[in-house]
């Protein structure tokens, strides 16, 4: 349990003093969301309609940029190979990167995302409604993305394939995600779509971590 | 405590390296692994520390099978690679630090000493030459309580003063019972060591 936290901690710690990894994928997210009413223009009604739909898929791809480093950055300085000869579980290990890899690159996009909900003129019930399903759907994005992650390891520029690879997977997060935020927009029970998405992080969480120790024994030998 | 191999295979994209490797080790053996570039010194240490699967043959701790559950393989070993496993943006002794607490020996600072890495201990990885990285990550083997260790060039960038070092704290570790594998171009003049060529049995 102490390697454990010891691991995140250390993940952490890289995270804070590089930097990049954070203000990346944030600057990216604020800067997709702000295109959009660019893009289709001014009209606030629109801007409300779409703006759930904007900042999921805004999140998704956010996630996507900070997702190939989550084993590579160790892959390639060899400290990889010492996480594995040590004592924790290859299990155990992948889940311990990737609640580093979601605290570091998707809670920051969940903090701001209040602030980009205002600007696209969404009503005050489906901000709230909207923070609590990126909470409760976003660790499926580290946990899926931790498969690829893991199967890209070995590769050079596996970002693209990552993205290929992981995105449809992604769908289903998306579809609910969105419902949920337009159910409360509209009057409607959120519940049953954030109990799906509920549903869907525990399912992940299984998957997961499985098949991205699976994947990682693969691409290492 | 013995660790031993029978008949291990090593296949790398579809080339044979090398086969029928076979050795035993007991408390205060050295084993010698030499050979040409390209022989296979390296996937064969990976082999033997649970990195890389062989094509066939077994490795065994203490008569168990290590890829059995019973085997306590886990913990009784440590692999110094050619990748040095800093962080650059970490100081060393946060770097040790990191890497004692996971392989659960806490004892930094001795270790830190041994290698004379104590002006050092503040200063980011990144900023060290190859020497100092090189001695940084002995000094990560010499803070873990494993009683065999596996080393691919441990010496590489060393200057002679701690290549001597090493030596002396290699047989240390042997005279205390411990074991090493280990991957050298140049002789370390060890008294008491054994030889596997794998010139000799390349396919």
């Amino acid at each position: 349990m102490k390697r454990f936290f010891g691991l995140i901690r250390r993940d952490l710690v890289l995270a804070v003093r590089q930097g990049s990894a954070v203000t990346l994928s944030l600057c990216f997210f604020v800067i997709v969301v702000v295109l959009f009413p660019l893009g289709v223009g001014p009209e606030l009604s629109v801007l409300a309609r779409i703006g759930p739909g904007v900042l999921w898929v805004a999140a998704l791809l956010s996630c996507l940029l900070t997702l190939d480093r989550m084993f590579q950055a160790d892959f390639e300085d060899g400290s990889l190979d010492l996480l594995i000869i040590g004592p924790l579980p290859l299990e155990i290990l992948v889940l311990g990167k990737v609640i580093a890899h979601w605290l570091t690159s998707i809670l920051p996009l969940i903090v701001i995302t209040p602030v980009l909900a205002l600007s696209l003129n969404m009503p005050t019930e489906g901000i709230w409604t909207m923070s609590l399903a990126l909470l409760i759907g976003t660790p499926t994005l580290s946990l899926i993305g931790a498969i690829g992650a893991a199967l890209t390891v070995a590769m050079r520029r596996g970002g693209v394939l990552l993205s290929l690879l992981v995105l449809p997977l992604y769908i289903p997060v998306l579809i609910f995600g969105a419902a949920a935020v337009e159910a409360a927009i509209g009057q409607l029970p959120a519940t049953p779509h954030l109990l799906l998405l509920a549903g869907i992080s525990l399912g992940s969480l299984v998957v997961g971590m499985f098949a991205a120790a699976a994947a990682l024994r693969l691409a290492l030998d | 405590m013995s660790f031993a191999a029978e008949n291990l295979t090593c296949l790398r994209a579809d080339q044979l390296i090398f086969e029928g490797v076979s050795f035993s080790l007991s408390p205060g053996d050295a084993l010698w692994v030499r050979g040409r570039n390209g022989a296979g010194k390296s996937s064969f240490l990976r082999i033997c520390a649970k990195l890389l699967k062989p094509l066939s043959g077994m490795l065994k701790w203490e008569g168990e099978d290590i890829r059995s559950d019973s085997s306590n393989f886990h913990g009784n070993y440590h692999y110094l690679g050619h990748q040095d496993a800093l962080k650059p943006v970490l100081t060393v002794s946060e770097n040790l630090s990191f890497w004692a607490g996971f392989h659960g020996t806490p004892d930094v600072a001795r270790a830190l000493a041994e290698f004379e890495l104590d002006l050092l201990r503040d200063t980011p990885a990144g900023m060290l030459s190859q020497g100092q990285k090189k001695r940084a990550n002995l000094a990560r083997l010499a803070a873990s309580d494993a009683r065999l260790w596996i080393l691919d060039e441990p010496v590489s960038a060393l200057d002679q003063h701690f290549i001597d070092l090493f030596k002396a704290r290699l047989i240390r570790h042997l005279q205390n019972g411990g074991m090493a594998l280990f991957a050298t171009h140049q002789d370390l003049m060890l008294a008491k060591v054994r030889t596997l060529n794998l010139d000799d049995i390349a396919s």
